[in-house]
Parts: structure tokens; C-alpha cells; sequence
């Protein structure tokens, strides 16, 4: 039987909502909530965890996200204009250093300086923090270094022809009209970038550590061990990555309308 | 040198001289030896057809392309030299567009004065005042506080010219200026530039708009495939050109609704 299309619309729509429903009402009468509630949700037992998750795993975990990301936007920033560079060996090992930290796993980086620096030259030790910082700040920078290539090389060529007829040196046009510029363009992709870096502080968890160097990673581990609480210190230590990162998704979203409609 | 900023009427002007210049991209070579003399205060502007090389002459005038041979002297700096002060050259060497090139970050007054301040280290109240002058004589006297896409393509055409024109140049280059505009704003950028030359500025234009270059231009020189073909006063060059690379341009120009097209 031929059906309209209001017909159609309105079967199309049933049909979505009956699977839906049917799929969360099935979740909900498979799970068993008593294992649940023990397992995930034990909060009550929680109470040893606190108030250090906060005030050293979440301190940390922010800490050392800021200390990479500084030194990755330093580090970045060099290797972007390194790649812009008329000298072609600039090009070529900005080029090797941004595809090798981009290929490889972040934690095979920290293990390296971790665990295999120590171990191929015996005597150096880093602290923890330094270890971070150097691992996660070297991954970062290789995507930094291309994300403000891109930035510098989005803003017209006639703001530099405009710059310089009025005058100014290549590095005064650099300066004050196209980084203002760029600087706009990349905001909402460096914001990303610092919402990597938070959840790849995690990987710090591998290392060992002091209990002062512990970032909240770490703290959910122990806590999964110590407290009998199931993996419910996890569950926490997950909500309050969220409490950072969906705060900074906001912002990037924010520059990204406020850039659109500034665009010419 | 007299400070020229506060009387809207004269401009110190310079002239250029142009000889020999050879430009190529590659294996195109775009100007295959440019002879050209322009004095102080005088209007010149290029005409030709695309791709004759009348914008790249222009560009090669404050080195936004480098010639490969050739001599260019500009108010008394040789810009060839190797040595020259590019910088302090082009100071003195006023551009404009085609496509406006306005600062989008900055404010109409911050486009006019942050060359003042930052270049010509002008403090910045008289950097606001160089500019306030010039944005009047260009019609935008109340539009200092807007960035430039709230104005429209005839607008900011006049922003650049004022910014340009904050400089104090001694030669200003115009580089097809109204080529980007809507039709009815062009009148406006035109009467800005003839009230320009009726003041005494040295003007190189490349342009398509016959009538303005009839009216406006103290010579007219018609460039094509890289060499100056035909140059004189506007009325001979435009109203009775000798060349047949002239004529035929011109009546496509003038009259592009009976262009034959050739087998």
C-alpha cells in the first residue's frame, strides 16, 4: 500500500523513538544494579581519597598540562617558523621532528624519558614533573608547530604586501599585523590542543612517583586497589577531567563564533 | 622640507624614473624593457590588457616584485640599490589596492595610524590628527571608531587612500582601485583620487576606467605584452590612437557589445 509522505514522515519518526526506548528499557533491565552501585558508584567509601584528589591530583594534573603546553607552544612556535624558513635544513628537521612526535604514542615518548634515558645514561635522574613536561611538551609541539603554520599562512599575503607598503619591516609586519591576526585563527585549535594535553597528563600514572607528584590518574588506580570501592575512584577521577575539559571546549566555541563573525 | 600633514590643498610630490626594466616569472617574461618617466605631480595612468604588465610595473615601483633588470629611481632613492633603505623608501611611496588590503583587526583610525606610530614613530596624537585630516578629505571623517567590514568596498577604498595618504607620500601608486567595487560606489574612490591630483600628488594608476584616465591623467601609456606600445596626453592616446594594438583595445574597451569575435 502506497503511503504519503506525511504518512511515511510519521512512521519514520515511531520507528526511532520505539528503538531508543527499546534499547535503554532492555540496558536497563540486564544490568544488575546492586553489582553496579557497589562497582561504580560507591561514593560513600570514598572518604580516604579526599580532600588529596583535589588538592595534589587535580592540582597536579592541571599543573603539569600547564608546563607541557607552555613548553609546547614555545617549542612549536620556533618549529613553525623553522618550517616557514627559506633555509632548507630549517624546513627539513622541522619537518622529520613534527611527522616522528606525531606518528608515535605519547606514552612510548614518557616510558623513554621515564624509564630508558635513565637506564641508557646512568646518573640522570629527572624529577617527575620535568619528565612530563619534556615527554608530552616535544608530542604537543609537533601538532602546535602545524596548526600555527597554518595560522600564520591563513592570513592574506596582501596584509604583508599592505604592511610593507606602508613601510614596515618583515618583522613589525610579523608583529602587528599578521599574528594579531593568526592569533585569532588558531584560538580555538590551540584550546584543543590544551584539552589533549589534560587527558595525556593521565599517562604520568606510568611513572613512579612520589605521593606530591601523584596527578588524578594515579589517584583513581591506587584508589581502585585501596578502597574496595570497585572502580568508582576512577568514575570520579573521570568527572573531574570533564570539570576541565568541557569548560575549555566551551571557550574554544566561543572564539570559534566570535572569529566567524569578525571574518571579512 | 615642508610638512605638508595640515593643508589638504598641495602635496610635495617626487617623480620616478624607470629605465630598462625587466621583469619575468620563470620563462614568462612579463616586462621586457620599460622606459618611463614620470615628474613630480604629474597624472599618469597605465592602460592594456590583462596580462600586459601594467600592474607588475607598478609593483616593481616600491619593490613588491623584484625586477631582474633594470633601474628605478623613486624621490631620491635608487630602488635597485641593493643597499637602499627599502623601508624608508616605501615611506615615502603611497599604495592602494585592488582588493583594499585594510587591516581587519584594527579600527579605520588604527589602520591610519599604526604606521604613523609604530614606522614614522609619530607620537599619537598627532598620528590621530594626521589621520583625522585625511580620513576628512576622503569623506570618512565619523568613521574613525569602525572596523572595516562594516563599511562598503567604496569605503574601505577610501580608508586605504587615507591610510596611505597618512604617510605623507611624495608618489602615490593606485593599483586598478576600483576593479573590486560595486559599480555605484566606484564614483566616489574616482572623485577621491581627482581631487587627489587636482592637488598636485604624483599618481601612477592602472586603471580601466577610460573616462577618468581621459579626464584625470596628464598621459596615458598603453602596455601590452610587456612593452610600452603607444603613450601621449589622454585625448590623443584614448581619442585617436596611431597604434593597432591601441585601436583594437580601446574598441573593446569602449564598446564591448560589438566585439567581433575572430576566427
Amino acid at each position: 500500500m502506497a503511503m504519503t509522505t506525511r504518512q511515511r514522515a510519521r512512521l519514520s519518526k515511531l520507528i526511532q523513538i520505539v528503538v531508543f526506548f527499546g534499547v535503554i528499557l532492555a540496558v536497563v533491565l540486564q544490568v544488575d544494579w546492586k553489582v553496579l552501585s557497589e562497582q561504580f558508584f560507591a561514593f560513600d567509601k570514598l572518604g580516604p581519597i579526599f580532600p588529596d584528589l583535589l588538592t595534589i591530583g587535580l592540582k597536579n594534573t592541571v599543573y603539569y598540562t600547564a608546563i607541557s603546553f607552555a613548553f609546547g607552544l614555545t617549542l612549536g612556535l620556533l618549529l613553525a617558523l623553522m618550517k616557514m624558513a627559506t633555509f632548507a635544513p630549517y624546513r627539513w628537521f622541522a619537518t622529520g621532528f613534527i611527522e616522528f612526535f606525531r606518528g608515535i604514542p605519547a606514552i612510548l615518548v614518557l616510558i623513554t624519558f621515564g624509564y630508558g634515558v635513565p637506564t641508557a645514561f646512568p646518573g640522570t635522574s629527572w624529577p617527575q614533573p620535568v619528565i612530563v613536561m619534556v615527554s608530552l611538551g616535544l608530542v604537543s609541539a609537533a601538532y602546535i608547530a602545524e596548526t600555527l603554520r597554518a595560522g600564520l599562512q591563513a592570513v592574506p599575503k596582501g596584509q604583508i604586501e599592505a604592511a610593507r607598503s606602508l613601510g614596515m619591516p618583515a618583522w613589525r609586519a610579523m608583529v602587528t599585523i599578521v599574528i594579531p591576526q593568526a592569533f585569532k585563527i588558531v584560538l580555538p585549535p590551540l584550546t584543543n590542543e590544551i584539552i589533549l594535553l589534560t587527558k595525556d597528563s593521565s599517562l604520568a600514572f606510568i611513572l613512579g612517583a612520589t605521593a606530591a607528584q601523584y596527578e588524578m590518574t594515579k589517584f583513581g588506580r591506587d584508589g581502585i586497589a585501596s578502597l574496595g570501592a570497585g572502580i568508582t575512584p576512577l568514575i570520579v577521577a573521570g568527572a573531574l577531567y570533564l570539570v576541565i575539559t568541557i569548560p575549555l571546549s566551551l571557550i574554544a566555541r566561543k572564539f570559534e563564533s566570535r572569529s566567524a563573525r569578525t571574518k571579512r | 622640507m615642508t610638512d605638508n600633514t595640515n593643508t589638504p590643498g598641495t602635496f610635495k610630490a617626487s617623480g620616478v624614473d624607470i629605465r630598462g626594466l625587466h621583469k619575468s616569472y620563470g620563462d614568462n617574461e612579463v616586462l621586457r624593457g620599460i622606459d618611463l618617466e614620470v615628474k613630480p605631480g604629474e597624472v599618469v595612468c597605465l592602460i592594456g590588457p590583462s596580462g600586459s604588465g601594467k600592474s607588475t610595473l607598478l609593483r616593481c615601483v616600491n619593490l613588491l616584485e623584484q625586477p631582474n633588470a633594470g633601474t628605478i629611481h623613486v624621490g631620491g632613492f635608487d630602488a635597485t640599490d641593493l643597499d637602499v633603505n627599502l623601508d624608508k623608501m616605501r615611506q615615502k611611496v603611497g599604495m592602494v589596492f585592488q582588493q583594499f588590503n585594510l587591516f581587519p583587526h584594527l579600527t579605520v583610525m588604527q589602520n591610519c595610524t599604526v604606521a604613523q606610530t609604530k614606522v614614522l614613530k609619530r607620537p599619537a596624537a598627532k598620528a590621530r590628527a594626521v589621520a583625522s585630516t585625511n580620513l576628512g578629505r576622503v569623506g570618512l571623517g565619523d568613521f574613525g571608531d569602525r572596523f572595516p567590514d562594516q563599511l562598503s568596498g567604496g569605503q574601505q577604498q577610501r580608508v586605504a587612500i587615507a591610510r596611505a595618504l597618512s604617510m605623507d607620500p611624495t608618489l602615490m601608486l593606485f593599483d586598478e582601485p576600483t576593479s573590486a567595487l560595486d559599480p555605484e560606489t566606484v564614483g566616489e574612490v574616482l572623485a577621491i583620487m581627482r581631487s587627489l591630483a587636482k592637488a598636485g600628488m604624483t599618481m601612477l594608476v592602472v586603471t580601466h576606467e577610460m573616462s577618468f584616465a581621459k579626464e584625470v591623467a596628464d598621459r596615458v601609456i598603453f602596455m601590452d605584452g610587456g612593452v610600452v606600445v603607444e603613450q601621449g596626453p589622454a585625448k590623443d592616446v584614448i581619442g585617436n590612437p596611431q597604434q593597432p594594438r591601441t585601436q583594437d583595445f580601446l574598441k573593446r574597451v569602449l564598446d564591448p557589445t560589438h566585439v567581433e569575435i575572430a576566427e
